[in-house]
């Protein structure tokens, strides 16, 4: 696995460079007097103006990540040449272990069918005392006492909008002390004084995704703030500790090779792919305090979304949720499963982007803060990116996609996610299925 | 069932058109018979000026009142409306209640407003006990944002004085009537850029009031960030919202069209300000425009072969406080996205399904209460009929989407609706 990731970040790497070469753009340059000046009074309004990008191309979409994931092998694992039904019909060729339905229920056992659930039992037809009301006192309760671990369990059913801002800070173990801000701010020079390459990439990546979002466009201006404070934060770093995945190097014009002049490109060692900044923009829904916000975000990322563009053998890991959606697909919904992939619409090619944006711009934003409310609850992404949601989905529009005779119809069957209700989706899936 | 609805239409859209002719309906020119008539501002008066003589028979309905710009014309709004507080505060109502400042506690949803030039005299007053703030200048009878202009110094406007020398007759016509209200600079931000608020509301009849509200309405965002700076007030791209006029604008996107659902805006105010401010903010949205109504009813010909889909322009200020800026008699049917076009279509089909039951040929005796399967995306937004009865009939309570009038409170199992916590 590390060795697919390694000659993966090489790829981009190399990718990069070649692009700075191309353009003959530094990967870094400090800026002129008069441009800091004029950054700055922009600060607050960076989507209007914007350079010109045509020329820029992102690093990497999700499409060609998938296609690295496809081919990995485990040299070491013999798998027989006879098929048998146990064979694994889907892309994904490693053999890691992944949890199954009866596993899945028992890790997932709050969102059963006899527990109330937001998302499902706050519908209008259902009357308030039922449900909401006790669970909105409780989580008031939660947050009167500042239980970290308390709100990690109260969300597994769900937060009411009126309290997810603060919940999700609780869990994060996000307090914006005067230190935090100090330290977005002291960022933020960063941003004013040096230009980095990298930033064109964040910017072309906002214009392609968020800024023609229904959703997220009002929010463009603080996804620059975020991500562009975000690339050059150092602090970052610290979570290559536990990815698989190493920090891209540069090295200082002249000195290539020696160690000493090596620094890390970006300065928090991740190079934004296309669709980066949709990670961000959910957020904007929750805080509109830029220091706070970024906070947050860079919580979530060091805890949850780097997971989804590395190559690891995490259960939480890309690879992983591949391979649970494939398999939960293909074991309890084989017809579908196989008519799929005979008209060459193999299931993992439609549902792997919705996984790495975890779901963000695929789902109505109030039902993707559901889902993301699941995510920190079980501090897991098996619930959404990938995993389970996806073969729901799957399962949902199964009627439809068994009449499909090409991969551009299957894809257009499951174009539009933004009418799903993910947790009744989740339910029927996970616990009203016959296994 | 004796034919098909004949329908006629001024307005070349295709959201009306396919709805007509996906009911079966069959269309024909204004000169022969017809049952159904959509028809522009400029028709209606038309139909129904003096000289025109036209009677509409019991068989056919139009989609305007008489004399609906007695609520949409902006200055002749203000009029009404000032005049049914005074009523109000006349009759000792609770509703016209003041504050220690003489600012109505209630109804107080409409920026201070004066006519020109009719009330120059009086604006010039009021100006000069403020004069650091800035008004906005609108034409009484134009729509779509046009020869609408910000102005912060009485020079800015002299030729609306009575005393000026360029007056004459044509400046006191109605052609160039223009009101003057106090330019709301302290609007809502959200991403920094203002919005406003477009609602759908369609009215069945005056008297009784019965009116309905469309679940679907959407904010319209300025392409530009928001600035009160007095260097940008000759800006439109900064303070106004009409889509007519931010599609001009350098960083208008055709895909979202700058617009957001309404749902958007409460998930957002109800997530970064807390459930009760937010409906509180939707309880007086609701307020002021059945107040608006209220105050033109008694002045409505209520003909009974109208009804109308008005389109309501509403602005949140930086303290959750609702203002009506105006009401539009023909909310646009051009469709800037895709999304667009299926919200539009929807209305129309909606506002179909209520104003000709069953989409059969007809008849304008009927009483106008549509059962509550027709309404789609409308939600009653006051029955005057029904809130007069409740008193006796405890059983409307329970039905979700009713309102209750002034006097009714949240009904225990009538789930999420907002409409009825009236004051």
């Amino acid at each position: 696995m590390r060795k697919a990731q390694g000659s993966w970040e090489k790829r981009i790497l190399k990718s990069l460079n070649s692009m700075c070469t191309e353009l003959s753009i530094p990967l870094a340059r400090k800026r002129p007097v008069g441009e800091q000046k004029e950054l700055l009074n922009k600060w607050n309004e960076m989507g209007t103006d914007e350079p010109d990008l045509s020329l820029f191309r992102p690093v990497y979409a999700p499409k060609d990540f998938l296609e690295v994931l496809i081919n990995l092998r485990n040299p070491n694992y013999e798998n027989g040449d006879s098929l048998s039904f146990r064979t694994h019909l889907g892309l994904i060729q490693v053999p890691l272990k992944v949890k199954d339905i009866p596993e899945l229920k028992e890790f997932f056992v709050e969102l059963g069918l006899t527990t109330g659930q937001l998302g499902i039992d706050d519908s209008t037809q259902v009357p308030p005392e039922l449900f909401e009301n006790e669970h909105v006192r409780i989580g008031q309760k939660v947050l009167a006492e500042q239980d970290s671990a308390a709100a990690q369990q109260y969300v597994r059913q769900g937060s009411p909008t009126a309290l997810r801002a603060e919940l999700w800070a609780l869990i994060l173990n996000i307090s914006s002390q005067p230190e935090d801000i100090l330290y977005y701010e002291q960022l933020k020079t960063n941003v004013i004084q040096h230009d980095l390459l990298v930033d064109s990439l964040i910017y072309k990546d906002v214009k392609l995704t968020a800024s023609n979002d229904d959703y997220y466009f009002v929010f463009e201006d603080y996804l620059y703030q975020v991500l562009l404070c975000f690339s050059r934060d150092t602090s970052v770093l610290g979570h290559f500790a536990y990815n698989s995945a190493s920090p891209p190097k540069s090295y200082i014009r002249g000195k290539l090779g020696l160690e000493e002049y090596a620094v890390f490109y970006p300065p928090n060692g991740v190079i934004p792919f296309h669709g980066f900044s949709m990670y961000v923009a959910p957020l904007c829904f929750l805080y509109h305090e830029p220091s706070k916000l970024y906070q947050i975000f860079r919580e979530m990322y060091v805890r949850f979304f780097f997971r989804l563009h590395s190559i690891s053998s995490h259960p939480s890991g890309i690879v992983s949720l591949c391979l649970l959606f494939e398999t939960l697909l293909q074991t309890y919904l084989p017809q579908l499963f196989y008519h799929l992939r005979e008209i060459g619409a193999q299931p993992l090619r439609i549902s792997f982007k919705w996984m790495v944006r975890a779901f963000s711009g695929y789902l109505a934003t109030d039902q993707l803060l559901l889902l993301w409310d699941r995510i920190l609850g079980y501090n897991s992404l098996e619930i959404l990116a990938g995993k389970i949601l996806a073969a729901a989905v799957f399962a949902f529009r199964a009627v439809n996609l068994m009449e499909v005779t090409s991969l551009a119809a299957a894809e257009a069957v499951l174009a539009d996610l933004s009418t799903l209700k993910v947790m009744p989706l989740l339910q029927i899936f996970l616990f009203a299925t016959v296994t | 069932m004796a034919g098909k609805v004949k329908w006629v239409t001024d307005i070349e859209k295709s959201v009306l058109i396919n709805n007509f002719e996906k009911r079966g309906w069959v269309q024909v020119t204004d000169s022969e018979d017809w049952n159904f008539y959509w028809m522009s501002v400029q028709t209606i008066r038309n139909v129904f000026s003096v000289e025109a003589g036209y009677r509409l028979s019991d068989d056919q309905i139009v989609n305007h009142f008489p004399n609906h710009y007695e609520l949409t014309r902006k200055d002749l709004m203000v009029k009404n409306i000032k005049r049914y507080r005074k009523e109000l505060e006349k009759e000792g109502s609770p509703l016209a209640e003041k504050d220690e400042n003489g600012k109505y506690l209630y109804l107080d949803f409409v920026p201070v407003t004066y006519m020109l030039p009719a009330d120059y005299n009086l604006f010039v007053e009021e100006f000069r006990k403020s004069p650091s703030s800035t008004w906005i200048m609108k034409p009484c009878g134009k729509a779509q944002g046009k020869g609408i202009f910000l102005i912060n110094k009485l020079s800015q406007i002299k030729k609306w004085s009575r005393d000026s020398k360029t007056s004459s007759f044509v400046s006191q016509s109605t052609k160039e009537a223009y009101v003057i209200s106090l330019y709301i600079n302290n609007p809502l931000l959200i991403g920094g850029r203002k919005f406003d608020l477009r609602l759908y509301v369609l009215v069945s009849t005056y008297r009784p009031l019965r009116c309905y509200m469309y679940k679907l309405g959407f904010c319209r965002f300025c392409t530009v960030k928001y600035t009160p700076s007095t260097s940008e007030l000759d800006n439109m791209f900064v303070h106004l919202t009409n889509v007519a006029i931010q599609k001009h604008g350098e960083d208008y996107n055709h895909i979202h069209g700058g617009k957001w659902t309404v749902n958007n805006l409460r998930l957002y105010l109800e997530s970064t300000r807390g459930k009760e401010v937010t409906g509180k903010l939707f309880d007086e949205i609701h307020w002021i425009i059945v107040q608006s109504l209220k105050a033109v009813a008694p002045v409505m010909n209520n003909d009974k072969h109208c009804f109308e889909c008005y389109g309501y322009d509403i602005i949140i200020d930086d303290k959750l406080k609702p203002w009506l800026i105006e009401v539009n008699a023909s909310p646009s049917l051009t469709s800037s996205t895709a999304n667009d076009r299926i919200l539009k279509y929807n209305l129309i089909n909606d506002t179909l399904n209520i104003a000709v039951p069953n989409g059969e040929i007809p008849d304008c005796k009927w009483n106008k209460s549509p059962p509550k399967e027709v309404l789609g995306n409308y939600e009653i937004l006051y029955d005057e009929e029904l809130a007069q009865g409740d008193g006796a009939d405890r059983e409307l309570r329970s039905r979700p989407g009713q309102s209750l009038g002034p006097k009714g409170g949240r009904s225990r199992d009538s789930g999420r609706t907002v409409l009825t916590t009236w004051k």
